[in-house]
């Protein structure tokens, strides 16, 4: 009987990997927890155990083949023939065993090998305000943020970055991969845990007139700090009567992570949006996520960046060449007549993806990516809604006091005779985020809720 | 902005050299005076909302003030009119501010505890307690990044001295061996709560020991032991050796805020330190002792009246700030 090793995944949008190195080669006899090879993604490498004994029939992928997708079947093993353990069930058939994939990296990111079930592909970018003739580059949002990074560390000496695991582990989630090795440890500062403690002296640094980049972990974890990024770094300014500026940047990834629960899963972006002093940032692709951190960068102001982990193994075309995308505008990322949709960051893919289901049933739907939601870009949306007479604003968060509240009220302000149908919310359910896959699922905004919002919308059923 | 002409230092006091008593009788006389005014004008309604009086402290603000070098930044709480004074802002521009009106420091937009000069070297006036020390931490910080020499003061108060973030702080300041003075003013009393009712250990020059910072209690009372101690502190942060903790025995004389009634403590105990252990009384005695007449003290005495009254009057003449002000200074561009 024998059994199959799968390709592993390392984390929730690891599609791929290298197969870096075999440590067994046919006829070998492993037991179980034996690193029979090495795995690596553009994030981090792993090595892969085995989870059961038994010899080795035959390695069906070479070592340093790149790509291998997830769940390719990489070798198969014989039962535990030539072992003196007999008492050792077999594999039964129909039990696939993974590979369990042995992380080399902090807990915080060793999420499981899942996607969310709505991930689809990346959703079709139009390029409408790319420069014309660019060069289009695939880059991850990963490393798109990064190059924004090292772009303007290299521009501007007072920019530097600090926080958990961003120098020499590279960071948690591989998006400061390089940037302790050109600039070194007096701009790329590995902190403590102690959130509280160093968005303050990021805070106090950029009153020196330094422009730090702060990372949180998460932006759960931010939590710790929101004292400072509040009442330090958003209100200063105003309560020194314009004398102190604060130019920093908050940044890390914001939203519902795969299958960490209610501490580790949680969209902050209407608890900023809230505060005055306070811009805030959501991009989606990579070109958005490259062009509006290095305008946060630049800007005078606090700027609390959310990024999304699901994207951020993502690819987008990326323009190259010096790349800005201004705070403050939304962009239209498909244009219809039938009903306006907003949505930010990884909710952007989704809507694409429902706009593309209604418009087989008949309904050409607008879909505005926000991008920024302080300063909120109201006149795109209300143009378009006098155009659609309908809304669907789509948040990953929690539908109360929320972002799609706020864009309803602004709606009712100012297109208030224009509406054709009551405006319609697409959130998180109103429970803390669930662990269950099912009942994660079924707790987050879909690509199939946002289809019925729209038919409703649209009294069709 | 409020004029920024008045209350300038003299030439050198920054400078490290001997202390200039005399100068020291002057900065904290002017305090204890600015201070007894706000506390009138509190009274008459002029004032409004929080206003946390250093009456007592002043010894502190000035003495530390005297290791300060050019570039030196000081941050505190929001007990802060007496290191903006020391640290040489205008103070007809924070009396102002305390009023709430135009000529402000903050344009009437910050009040009583948040003023800021970055031209003086001050960052603030932070209504948080504890806040302060993370943004020292980061001041600090800076410094060291850009290699500038210049050291942080960075003040908290025995309340404060609990907060978390304070040894985050003190964590990193140590690992980085960042140029930073922690002033720790223990006057005894967080609001209501003595000390001894709110620490575990109340000795808090000690707290930095197991961060390796070293620190040591000082005398809060007597300035020329708080600038001595100020500038052996000042000296080693700046060496690149690190942070260093020095812990200001004092005492307030007045309520935590305008509205506290002090009803935990007695009169007698503030009675007994005013007494036997103010500042400013203390070193006119050793002024007069050394031979200065007594002249000489009413004359500086006269002064700091007429700045302080000249204070007073420019900030109750001085206008509200004009409406359109509400919806200025939320961002940059």
């Amino acid at each position: 009987m024998s059994q199959d090793i799968l390709m592993p995944a390392l984390s929730p949008t690891m599609e791929e990997g290298t197969l870096a190195k075999w440590l067994v080669k046919p006829g070998d006899a492993v037991r179980s927890g034996d690193v029979i090879a090495e795995i690596e993604t553009d994030k981090a490498t792993m090595e892969v155990e085995a989870v059961d004994e038994g010899k080795v029939e035959a390695l069906l992928v070479d070592a340093g083949t790149e790509k291998v997708k997830v769940g390719t079947v990489i070798a198969r093993l014989s039962g535990g023939a030539s072992f003196e353990t007999p008492a050792a069930p077999a594999p039964q058939d129909d039990v696939k065993p993974e590979p369990a994939p042995k992380v080399d990296h902090a807990e915080r990111d060793a999420l499981p090998p899942k996607r969310h079930p709505e991930e689809g592909a990346p959703a079709p970018v139009s390029k409408d305000d790319f420069p014309t003739g660019a060069k289009l580059t695939k880059t991850s949002v990963r490393d798109a943020l990064r190059d924004a990074m090292a772009e303007e560390m290299r521009a501007d000496p007072r920019v530097f970055l600090m926080g958990e695991e961003v120098a020499q582990y590279q960071g948690a989630y591989k998006v400061s991969r390089g940037l302790l090795e050109e600039f070194g440890d007096k701009r790329v500062i590995d902190t403590p845990i102690t959130e509280h403690g160093f968005a303050g002296a990021g805070v106090g640094a950029a009153m020196a007139g330094l422009r730090p980049i702060v990372e949180f972990m998460t932006w759960n974890f931010a939590m710790q700090a929101i004292d400072q990024i509040i009442n330090s770094a958003a209100k200063t300014r105003y309560m020194s009567g314009g004398q102190i500026s604060v130019p920093i940047v908050f940044r890390g990834p914001n939203g519902a992570a795969a299958r960490v629960a209610a501490q580790h899963s949680q969209d902050y972006a209407s608890w900023y949006a809230h505060v005055p002093g306070l811009k805030v940032v959501v991009p989606y692709d990579a070109a958005d996520a490259k062009g509006l951190l290095k305008s946060a960068i630049r800007d005078p102001n606090p700027v609390v960046f959310l990024e999304h982990e699901m994207l951020y193994g993502q690819e987008f075309d990326v323009p190259e060449g010096e790349w800005l995308v201004p705070i403050g505008k939304a962009r239209v990322r498909r244009t219809g007549k039938d009903v306006t949709i907003t949505a930010y960051s990884r909710m952007v893919g989704l809507a694409l993806q429902a706009a593309e289901v209604l418009a087989g049933e008949g309904i050409e739907a607008e879909v505005i990516d926000l991008r920024t939601l302080r300063p909120l870009d109201s006149a795109t949306i209300i143009d378009s809604v006098k155009k659609t007479h309908r809304i669907v604003a789509v948040e990953e968060g929690w539908a109360p006091m929320g972002v799609g509240a706020e864009i309803i009220a602004r709606v009712i302000e100012g297109a208030f005779d224009w509406l054709d149908a009551p405006p319609a919310r697409v959130s998180q359910e109103d429970v803390p985020m669930p662990y269950a896959a099912n009942l994660e699922a079924l707790s987050l905004p879909s690509v199939d809720k946002i289809v019925k919002a729209g038919k409703a919308v649209c009294y069709r059923s | 902005m409020a004029g920024k002409t008045a209350a300038k230092k003299p030439e050198g006091r920054n400078s490290g050299g001997d202390a200039d008593l005399l100068a020291f009788y002057r900065d904290m006389l002017l305090i204890r005076r600015f201070e007894e005014r706000a506390g009138q004008l509190y009274g008459m309604g002029l004032i409004g909302g929080f206003c946390h009086l250093y009456i007592g402290q002043e010894a502190i603000a000035v003495g530390v003030e005297h290791a300060r070098a050019k570039g030196d930044q000081v941050i505190t709480a929001y007990r802060d009119h007496g290191h903006m004074l020391a640290a040489g802002m205008d103070p007809r521009g924070v009396m102002a501010e305390l009023t709430g009106r135009a000529g402000g420091s903050s344009r009437g937009k910050g009040g009583s505890m948040h003023m800021f000069s970055p031209e003086t070297g001050f960052y603030g006036g932070h209504g948080i307690v504890g806040a302060q020390v993370s943004l020292g931490t980061g001041l600090a910080l800076a410094n060291r990044n850009m290699g500038n020499g210049a050291v942080t003061f960075c003040y908290f108060g025995d309340g404060a001295a609990n907060q978390g973030q304070v040894y985050e702080s003190f964590n990193m300041a140590e690992l980085w061996r960042l140029p930073i003075v922690f002033v720790i003013e223990n006057n005894q009393y967080a609001m209501g709560t003595s000390i001894e009712r709110a620490s575990a250990e109340t000795h808090l020059y000690k707290r930095g020991a197991s961060f390796l910072i070293p620190g040591e209690e000082v005398d809060g009372m007597d300035v020329e032991i708080v600038a001595a101690a100020a500038k052996k502190a000042a000296a080693h942060a700046r060496s690149g050796t690190g942070p260093y903790i020095l812990e200001m025995k004092t005492y307030r004389y007045r309520g935590h805020s305008m509205s506290d009634p002090a009803k935990y403590r007695t009169r007698e105990e503030v009675d007994e330190v005013r007494k036997t252990r103010d500042p400013i009384d203390h070193l006119a005695e050793h002024l007069e002792k050394q031979g200065v007449r007594e002249d000489a003290l009413k004359i500086i005495d006269a002064e700091v009246k007429a700045i302080v009254a000249e204070a007073v009057e420019f900030a109750k003449a001085s206008p509200e700030p004009d409406p359109r002000e509400l919806y200025t200074d939320v961002y940059g561009a």
